[in-house]
């Protein structure tokens, strides 16, 4: 499974365990509006780093703001 | 000196403004007026629950009471109301004060007032002043809030009587709710010298930095989690403070250097405070940690001691003591024992975490213990060990180790899967969602001390 497919099913596996309804997940949408709270996205960030085995905030410069940005992360700093 | 004493200018008016979403209210305003309803002798020397709503409506009782109560304790939003009973009880309290929508008294009290949006005109003696205990509420081992007794002067330590930190002119504002420690802060240093742009809790994060922006901020503060948020929002960029303020959670180096790409010519500042020990010390290095020279030299009264590998602080900013029966505040020494672990590497301090295992997940505390037992209640779980994990997000996430009594042969089959699932929804049932674990791992044994006890070390 590639990175994007990857990501997009954490995102829909954690908001289903969260009971949050997940907006269409689109490379502009923006994170804040995707339905999920930080409680979401740090469940999201900790099991894509025990899936893909790196977790790119520790060097991250910025943060995502859109999904787009948030994929592009995690692709740009594959190891 | 009361509050009011420490606001006004030569002229007897203050100057400084505070406003929300919705308003601007000028301190000058409460010279001749009220926003109390009532006659304000009739609060005189009694011990008042401040259960109001509005964040802006608390901030302008606190400096109406402030020097005519006995005591006031500032109810923050979120607390529950199944524990205002316990807070009012603990508090002595006689007196209660809320607003349209905030929390009717939960116990019966002498006196009851509101607090209301318009200024009413009143005459009042000012001259009469006494010390006003002001009361902060913490989170506590049972759920139950802790009371923390501070006074105005331990409040205001931190830059009372210090021109460098008081310039006139500043515009402060903060994510916090100002009634808890970190937000407290920052409304009095706003108070003494300058103006404050307070958050809304119906407000949307990029709708305040908006309000933040136009206001022409130059001083903001937040935890760790509130500005990993702010920037994910991709409105922090909006606005152009001179000073970004963190506290109340470890800064980690990644928020840090994310801060300071968002804010090129800012002063990145994190601090160390708690609502028991006040604050600590100040790092504007942009590095996390804070340097070893800190410990055992003495600034404005304050000093740091590490002890066993943990932080304790003695100062003026100190609490005087808990409410109630909770243990004691200090030690024997007169230190507040933080119970924040460090660890020195390269002549640097870092924060490893918390002793007891409190999990911090993104400003909200996790007893380990109050986990386990839910995961110990599940019929297949000999025993467990929950820990902090670290998570960029939210500074921390909840993790758990969990002993079957039947061992599973392989811990990723689905009938391994399928028990994981039961467990967690067990968690789900019982637990508020940040405590529910993220991740359960099943291990064939949990290593115990000599006296018996769970081995906690925190990730």
């Amino acid at each position: 499974m590639n990175v994007r497919s990857t990501i997009t099913s954490m995102f829909e596996t954690v908001a289903r365990e969260q009971q949050r309804q997940l907006a269409v997940l689109n490379d502009d949408l923006k994170l804040l509006e995707s339905g999920l709270d930080s409680l979401s996205f740090a469940l999201i960030v900790a099991r894509l780093e025990d899936t893909l085995g790196y977790d790119p905030f520790e060097s991250a410069e910025s943060f995502p703001v859109t999904f787009g940005d948030f994929v592009r992360l995690y692709e740009s700093s594959r190891p | 000196m009361t509050l009011w004493e420490s606001l006004v200018r030569s002229d007897g008016r203050p100057s400084g403004a505070l406003s929300d979403a919705t308003r601007t209210v000028r301190l000058a305003e409460l010279v001749e007026g009220s926003f109390l309803c009532g006659p304000r002798e009739a609060l005189r020397n009694r011990s008042v629950v401040l259960a109001i709503r509005d964040p802006l409506t608390a901030a302008l009782a606190m400096i109406e009471l402030d020097g005519t109560v006995r005591r006031m304790v500032l109810c923050p939003a979120g607390v529950a109301s199944e524990h205002m009973p316990h807070v009012a009880r603990t508090a002595d309290a006689d007196a209660w004060v809320s607003d349209a929508a905030g929390e009717p008294p939960s116990i019966p009290v002498a006196v009851q007032t509101e607090a209301v949006r318009v200024l009413r005109p009143c005459a009042r003696d000012r001259a009469k002043s006494r010390e006003t205990e002001w009361v902060l509420l913490t989170s506590g081992t049972t759920g139950a809030p802790k009371l923390v007794l501070h006074t105005l002067s331990s409040l205001i330590s931190a830059f009372a009587g210090r021109p460098e930190e008081l310039s006139p002119g500043r515009v402060w504002s903060t994510f916090y709710d100002v009634r808890r420690y970190g937000g407290l802060q920052i409304l009095l240093r706003a108070l003494l010298a300058g103006s404050l742009v307070l958050p809304d809790p119906e407000e949307s994060i990029p709708a305040f930095l908006g309000r933040v922006a136009a206001a022409g901020v130059t001083h903001i503060s937040g935890t760790p989690s509130h500005w990993r948020k702010a920037l994910m929002t991709g409105a922090a960029e909006t606005i152009a403070p001179a000073y970004v303020r963190l506290s109340g959670e470890i800064a980690d180096q990644g928020i840090l250097d994310a801060l300071r790409a968002a804010f090129p010519r800012a002063v990145i500042a994190h601090a160390f405070a708690s609502t028991e020990a006040g604050v600590a010390f100040e790092v504007q290095d942009v590095k996390a940690g804070f340097p070893e020279a800190l410990i055992g030299r003495p600034e404005h009264g304050v000093e740091l001691d590490v002890s066993r590998g943990t932080l304790r602080i003695r100062s003026p900013g100190n609490a005087q003591r808990y409410l109630g029966d909770s243990p004691a505040l200090k030690d024997e020494d007169g230190f507040v024992n933080t119970g924040d672990r460090l660890e020195l590497r390269e002549g640097r301090y870092y924060f490893m975490g918390r002793t007891g295992g409190v999990i911090n997940v993104g400003g909200l505390k996790v007893h380990p213990e109050e986990v386990e037992a839910v995961i110990n209640a599940h019929p297949a779980v000999r025993m467990s060990l929950v820990r902090a994990r670290r998570n960029p997000i939210t500074g921390a996430i909840v993790t758990a180790d969990v002993v079957l009594e039947s061992p599973q042969p392989d811990t990723h089959s689905a009938a391994s899967e399928t028990l994981r699932e039961n467990i967690l929804e067990s968690c789900r049932k019982a637990l508020a969602a940040y405590k529910v674990p993220a991740m359960i791992r099943f291990v064939p044994s949990l290593e115990l001390s000599a006296s018996g006890k769970l081995v906690r070390r925190d990730a």
